[in-house]
């Protein structure tokens, strides 16, 4: 996961019109281990461009301009070939897999030795030994660490993150954030987050833009 | 692949029904060259308006679907005013799905053994309030009015129609609209009729247009249960077309299309019916009484859905008790002693039939599953939903072999099979199966699909699965337990299927349901016991691995238990 150096992700002229009005117009770059912050009022679009960058605009919205991570413009490629990462509200473990199973879904399809990786991560966040448990008997916090992990298995180019800690108690947040962001900085990752929380803000120690209501 | 599935459903749907009516249409206006028929006449029909007693098989026909789908109507939206969560709420709700899945022959067969004069309920009352020694000279079941038919078929509507309004209320968001209503004043039953049921109607309006056209149209259960002077037309048409006289298939084809026509007029007469009570509706919400017999109407609607249920269920008792009685003297309420030989003695006829039952069901089911989730998926990836709650859309066309009476449109297609040079075989009645276990499959599965979080599939693409991946590693294991229902739902329909199996297989493919009700006419209590009792439980079947694999297979995951 670590050590891995991530191309930059570039937003060139997006604009996301809804009935043919604008709905959301961005412009710039988010480089290796930033965290892009944006926030704005309900309705401004927010999730629409998340749902945009990751390959499931709905097709009521129509939208132009260029996503590129580093030289490889992903913008027509289907969800799964853009190498974009997603972590929504709800840490959404697949409730038929074990923790294990839910980790190994991420990993590559051809990578040896998933076991060991599996194991590392569990390890990497204080996991161990919980690799055959039913996802439902996990706690929150648990859950979104697995999750975390799930996704960083994955070997994403750019990450996007739907507010993620909105639905974590108050204690909890602030840990996750302090989990989620040194991860993210450390595996050189550019991300994208949308929040209504200035805690998160914080957190990101990264640039934050406005979309309009 | 996937986009042609709607399309594939569509001609599966519309060109065989569209075939058979054609074909249905030409031998009624004598044009039929195979027999003789080179030119078109009305003779046919002049054959069938001289019949004796048509105008009462016709009557008969229109009024049992009227009357059978405004009772069963009635009796649900007025259960459902009620609805509270109690424990008799959650027993009838879970009652809801075994009971639709009972044949209606063999819920047929158990009303019969229930209300006959040697039935049940006479021997419960009988010689006490009754003063009956001896079965009394009545004839209940198969009465002239067809109030028996009528009321075997309210005994089968009622879940149906329930199935169907449980499915649509989620999207209605009941409680709310209630707790709104009764913050302005309206007590609870009231609310639910002025604010709940004018919406819901529109959402279950083509399953009550699928009741009014089986009521219509039915052969089974109106073999066992409706008038025999004359008979229903749908059985007239029967037996004019199994006429060893081929000339009168040209009457029974003129027979068919008037079918068509009763049906249609009987849903014409619902539709004004509907605008009636739209206005007179819309009157009363104006009006703006809080109340309006609150607790008799609440009180109602559960009495007699109880009522119902219990009836089902007692037929079924009924039938078990026929199936293993030894000797059994009216008016005893149990038999004397109770002995296998019944049973023993059908066992070796069961085998065939059995057998064939079970392999037309599960191929026309595993098509049916196949096609609809291939539509489904197909809808999910375009973002395509079809229109709900109007008549004109894709969904009318899934209800088409539901609308249309059977008995018009197998007829002609028989015809078309016979003018192809195609034998009966058993592809073909599963082919006929297919037609009405799609649209039941269809119905079963798409809003648990429509309503499945699409963050689960969003999830697993940006993890890096292929569609197909996700497809078979999340979807569908996530979705086991309503696919394995809507399969148990497809079982249950074709396990039910009559007039298909019949006409298709032109009598020579033997299911446990047309063996059952060709034993009907014989009238050996016992014998009749064994198979309707087969029959009732073959589709029981289904449904216990429904819910037993995903209990299983998810015994360890908690997030599962208790999925849709």
């Amino acid at each position: 996961m670590n050590g891995q150096v991530h191309p930059s992700l570039e937003l060139r002229d997006i604009v996301i019109r809804l009935d043919g009005k604008p709905l959301v117009a961005l412009d710039g770059t988010v480089a290796p281990g930033e965290t892009l912050t944006v926030m704005g009022p309900s309705g401004s679009g927010k999730s629409t461009l998340l749902a945009y960058l990751a390959g499931f605009l709905p097709p009521a919205f129509d939208a132009c301009g260029r996503i590129v991570l580093g030289d490889r413009d992903i913008t027509d490629l289907p969800a799964e070939r853009r190498g974009i990462g997603l972590l929504f509200q709800d840490p959404l473990l697949f409730p038929h897999l074990s923790v294990a199973g839910n980790l190994r879904f991420g990993l590559p399809r051809h990578m040896p030795d998933k076991t060991t990786h599996v194991r590392r991560a569990l390890a990497d966040v204080g996991l161990s030994g919980y690799g055959e448990r039913d996802p439902a008997t996990l706690s929150g916090g648990q859950k979104a660490r697995v999750a975390l992990m799930r996704l960083l298995l994955s070997a994403p180019s750019a990450v996007l993150l739907d507010e993620p800690f909105s639905m974590l108690d108050t204690e909890l947040r602030d840990e996750m954030r302090h989990l989620v962001f040194s991860h993210l900085r450390a595996a050189g990752l550019p991300s994208l987050l949308v929040t209504h929380d200035q805690k998160d803000t914080a957190a990101t120690r990264g640039r934050v833009i406005e979309l309009g209501g | 692949m996937l986009r042609l599935a709607p399309l594939l459903i569509v001609a599966l749907l519309v060109g065989p029904i569209l075939a058979g009516l054609v074909m249905a249409l030409l031998p009624a206006f004598g044009y039929l060259p195979a027999l003789g028929g080179e030119r078109l006449s009305l003779a046919p029909w002049r054959e069938l308006f001289a019949q004796p007693g048509l105008a009462r098989s016709v009557g008969v026909s229109f009024v049992s679907g009227l009357v059978t789908t405004t009772v069963s109507l009635v009796v649900v939206l007025l259960f459902l005013t009620g609805v509270s969560g109690s424990r008799l709420d959650r027993w009838i709700r879970r009652m809801v799905a075994p009971l639709l899945s009972l044949p209606h022959a063999a819920a047929a067969f158990g009303l019969a053994f229930l209300i006959a004069p040697s039935g049940l309920l006479a021997r419960l009352l009988s010689p006490e309030l009754t003063g009956w020694e001896r079965p009394p000279d009545l004839l209940i079941v198969q009465d002239p009015w067809g109030f028996a038919l009528m009321l075997g078929l309210v005994i089968k509507e009622i879940p149906f129609l329930l199935l169907m309004s449980l499915a649509a209320l989620p999207q209605l968001d009941p409680g709310r609209r209630v707790i709104l209503a009764r913050s302005l004043g309206y007590r609870p039953t009231t609310a639910w009729l002025k604010v709940v049921a004018p919406t819901l109607y529109p959402l279950i309006r083509l399953p009550v247009y699928a009741v009014i056209a089986y009521a219509t149209s039915v052969v089974d259960v109106a073999m066992i249960l409706g008038p025999t002077l004359p008979p229903t037309l749908a059985v007239s048409v029967l037996t004019w077309f199994h006429d060893p006289d081929l000339s009168r298939r040209f009457m029974a084809s003129a027979g068919a299309v008037l079918q068509l026509g009763v049906t249609a007029a009987a849903l014409v007469a619902w539709w004004c019916l509907e605008r009636l009570v739209s206005w007179l509706g819309r009157h009363w919400i104006d009006r703006g009484a809080r109340s309006c017999a609150e607790l008799p109407l609440r009180q109602a609607g559960k009495s007699l859905i109880l009522i119902a249920t219990l009836t089902a269920c007692a037929g079924l008792a009924g039938l078990a008790l026929s199936s293993s009685a030894g000797f059994w003297r009216f008016p005893d309420l149990l038999p004397q002693g109770f002995t296998t030989v019944h049973w023993l003695r059908a066992l070796p006829s069961l085998s065939g039939p059995v057998t064939a039952t079970w392999i037309i069901a599960v191929s026309a089911t595993l098509v049916a599953l196949a096609l609809t989730l291939a539509a489904l998926e197909n809808e999910q990836r375009s973002g395509r939903r079809p229109a709900q709650g109007k008549l004109l859309s894709a969904l009318t066309l899934l209800y088409l072999p539901l609308i249309v009476p059977q008995i018009a449109f197998l007829f002609g297609l028989v015809v078309v099979m016979e003018s192809l040079g195609t034998r009966p075989r058993l592809g073909l009645v599963i082919f006929g199966h297919l037609l009405f276990v799609l649209p039941y499959v269809f119905l079963s599965l798409s809003e648990a699909y429509r309503r499945f979080d699409p963050r689960w599939m969003q999830l697993a693409l940006t993890l890096g699965s292929s569609r197909q991946s996700a497809f078979w590693r999340v979807r569908l294991p996530m979705m086991l337990a309503p696919v394995l229902t809507a399969a148990a739902v497809g079982l249950a329909v074709s396990i039910g299927l009559y007039l298909p199996t019949l006409l298709l297989g032109a009598g020579r493919i033997a299911t446990v349901t047309t063996e059952a009700v060709s034993l009907a006419a014989g009238g050996n209590r016992r014998v009749i016991g064994v198979w309707a009792l087969v029959q009732a439980s073959l589709p029981l079947i289904g449904f216990i691995i429904a819910v037993g694999i995903p209990r299983l297979l998810w015994a360890n995951r908690r997030g599962l238990q208790g999925a849709p």
